[in-house]
């Protein structure tokens, strides 16, 4: 009974992680399910390093990118029948090639962690990007390498053409890859990752290595990057230079800490909010790199635990069962702070547009009269002086919520 | 050969007294608040910009005085309404902040000023070579170019050591306690030096601006070197720094002007390698080739053998 209470959180992420397709079956939510897959599994394995191990790194994308770039190679091995396997074992591959990696850069950037750490990892992200453009024959320049996933033997009959299929092969490999690096998180490895992050000096005193401990979490973290480099080169069957560059480990770096380091599902929200926010804000702005970038800096500033940190902040008051007394004081709040964030879209929108007539919400407004421009700044304004106003009664209503209820003197 | 050498060794020298100029704010700033300022070059990129757009009005000379006022006034804002409420959540948090903010500059430069390159432009005052050697031109504005950097570097070195508030921002880099209980604003010193830095760096980018080409991306081209130059200097040395710019400047353009590589060193042991050898990238690399590559290969050399860069202090 307490394994099938332990487990039934896992049985509902496989069935959430095979069902979604059946809920969402366009060929666009497809491609966007299997982004937010690789997403999740690259994520996690980031947040071991400096959610669980306190290693800031600015080069991760270098075991994702090296995983994808042997699985392109794996994939034209197959293709050519050099050697013949199922494609389904290409993540594997991947994964093998990033725990190599890991293993060898490991074995010195992990000696200290901290500014030194992040700056060999800075300096390793760097060479390898651009070495990667000096060895065309493995990289293949700034044109990349792709592959043909279509060659290896069928699988029950399925070739893997199809994009849906590559997404069943990608949510087995992210749930078999997740439900590791949670095992990993409880075995003793796991948790002296965490005693030398949060001091390394006492875990010294009780008779760990602190280099030792970093360096395991290290080559793990490396091993389910390269298996989401290999998802990666499935899905896409090409991968460049880009994907193992600084941009990409610092997108990383942003969806876990959107998503929150310090809890194991933190990195899934930011991983699932980033893609949904890459795929479905680019339809309608081109601006939306601009609205992550405030994101991102509004999160560091207001929720330095995430969103999943967020969420988690309301234990107290849930498990006293004053839920009740926070709904009505954030209702207040939140909609005149959703009303300020529409006006300032709508007005760095329309600072930007080109066209007459500016279509936002349904409303039609005209860029090019200054009563626009004042009507808005106006509702702006009284918003934000609402927001400010309300935040106070936020506050009270936080503080009773989460009071020590008083002890009945006997 | 000898004039290679020479305008080899003048370009790098212009390159590593403009990297200085970056790596003396961004090391202060370090010493500071013990956080490496990954926005650090998109200030210097604001400063390009700024001028940019302040030199179509008031020339070139208005943009070298106003943009690093108004980057300064900026980083000074950063600082007080930005950094100071992360602080509480740690270096962590302080350093991705920054990186998020290094984000946020540069598409907000590009929702300002667009995508494409500006053609911002040497004044015409020093459009001129100054001196001819060998048939090629140095031109002058490099030598303002280099005056400036050492100018400021001779400044910066003066108020830092001789002058009342130099000492006084010493003073609160290692002992802050101490100096807020003799009656300084240590916030207020803080928030100086974090202006002061970016300001630095702002004047770079003016400066830097017509030779090295206005787009944005130019932090992203400079912001990593910047780094590597602060951290083989040793983190929070002003001397180190002021070295490693040198070096990495020197280093990158030797390595660029010279036309050495593998095939000569193979020629040298008598090996040759047929060109379908798998590794025939390797064995045909040139220095040229991989010259951006050796700033990055410098550092994780550094890190592993001296962790404390060259002239650092005691590990933490």
């Amino acid at each position: 009974m307490a394994l099938l209470k332990k487990s039934s959180i896992w049985i509902a992420f496989i069935v959430a992680l095979l069902g979604l397709p059946l809920l969402f079956d366009s060929i666009l939510a497809i491609s966007i399910l299997n982004q937010m897959v690789i997403a999740i599994v690259f994520a996690l394995s980031y947040n071991m390093l400096l959610g669980q191990g306190g290693m800031l790194s600015f080069g991760h994308a270098v075991y994702f990118g090296l995983g994808g770039f042997l699985s392109v190679h794996a994939l034209m091995l197959i293709e050519f029948e050099t050697m013949v396997f199922s494609i389904l074992w290409i993540p594997l591959i991947g994964g093998l090639f990033g725990l190599l990696a890991g293993i060898f850069i490991g074995s010195f950037s992990t000696r200290k962690a901290g500014t030194v750490f992040a700056m060999i990892s800075l300096g390793i992200g760097e060479l390898i990007a651009a070495s990667s453009l000096i060895f065309s024959s493995f990289f293949g320049g700034e044109a990349g390498i792709s592959g043909d996933r279509t060659f290896g033997p069928t699988f029950f009959g399925f070739d893997f053409a199809q994009n849906i299929e590559i997404y069943y092969v990608a949510a087995v490999w992210a749930f078999i890859a997740t439900l590791f690096m949670y095992l990993f998180t409880q075995t003793p490895a796991g948790r002296m990752a965490n005693a030398v992050r949060d001091n390394p000096e006492r875990a010294e005193f009780i008779g760990y290595s602190s280099r030792k401990v970093r360096f395991i979490s290290f080559c793990a973290s490396g091993l389910f990057a390269g298996i989401a480099g290999g998802l990666f080169a499935l899905n896409y069957e090409f991968i460049t230079e880009e994907n193992l560059n600084a941009a990409t480990s610092g997108r990383v770096l942003l969806m876990a800490y959107i998503g929150g380091l310090g809890y194991f599902i933190g990195p899934i929200i930011g991983a699932v909010v980033l893609t949904l926010m890459n795929s479905l804000l680019s339809n309608y702005s081109e601006l939306w790199m601009l609205y992550l970038g405030i994101m991102f800096l509004l999160t560091v500033m207001y929720l330095p635990r995430g969103f999943a940190g967020f969420i988690m902040m309301h234990q107290l008051a849930w498990v006293r069962g004053n839920m009740k007394l926070l709904i009505k004081p954030y209702l207040v709040t939140t909609i005149p702070a959703l009303l300020f964030t529409l006006c300032t879209i709508a007005l760095i929108e329309m600072s930007h547009t080109e066209d007459e007539v500016f279509h936002y919400l349904g409303l039609v407004l005209n860029p090019a009269s200054p009563i626009t421009w004042i009507v808005i700044l106006a509702i702006a304004g009284g918003a934000f002086y609402a927001v400010k106003r309300s935040l106070l009664q936020l506050n009270d209503a936080w503080e009773t919520a989460n009071a020590i209820p008083k002890e009945e003197e006997t | 050969m000898l004039e290679v050498l020479i305008f080899a060794t003048l370009n790098g020298l212009v390159t590593g007294f403009l990297l200085f100029m970056l790596a003396s704010g961004l090391t202060l700033i370090f010493s500071m608040m013990g956080v490496l300022n990954f926005a650090h070059a998109s200030f210097y990129m604001l400063g390009a910009y700024f001028a940019y757009s302040l030199s179509l009005y008031f020339g070139f000379w208005g943009g070298l005085i106003f943009a690093p006022l108004i980057v300064g006034a900026l980083g000074a804002l950063v600082e007080r309404y930005g950094l100071r409420k992360v602080h509480a959540s740690g270096h962590v948090a302080e350093l991705v902040f920054t990186f998020g903010l290094a984000f946020l500059i540069e598409e907000a430069i590009q929702f300002f000023w667009g995508r494409d390159t500006k053609n911002y432009q040497t004044p015409d005052l020093l459009d001129f070579p100054l001196f001819t050697l060998f048939g090629q031109e140095f031109s002058a504005y490099r030598g303002f170019m280099m005056t400036i950097s050492i100018v400021i570097f001779i400044a910066l070195y003066y108020v830092l050591t001789k002058s009342r508030v130099g000492i006084i921002i010493q003073a609160a880099i290692t002992h802050p306690q101490t100096v807020s209980n003799l009656g300084h604003n240590v916030p207020l010193i803080f928030m100086g030096v974090f202006g002061m830095g970016t300001a630095l760096a702002g004047l770079a980018g003016v400066i830097a601006g017509p030779v090295l080409t206005t787009f944005p991306g130019m932090a992203t081209v400079l912001g990593s070197i910047v780094f590597v130059i602060v951290v083989i200097g040793g983190l929070g040395s002003l001397a180190g720094a002021f070295i490693a710019s040198l070096l990495i400047g020197l280093l990158q353009s030797y390595a660029i002007a010279s036309d050495v590589g593998m095939p000569d060193l193979l020629n040298l042991f008598g090996i040759s390698f047929d060109r379908s050898h798998p590794l025939n990238d390797l064995w045909t690399m040139n220095l040229p080739q991989i010259a951006p590559v050796l700033p990055y290969l410098l550092l994780v050399l550094v890190l592993i053998f001296r962790p404390t860069g060259l002239l650092g202090k005691r590990e933490e």
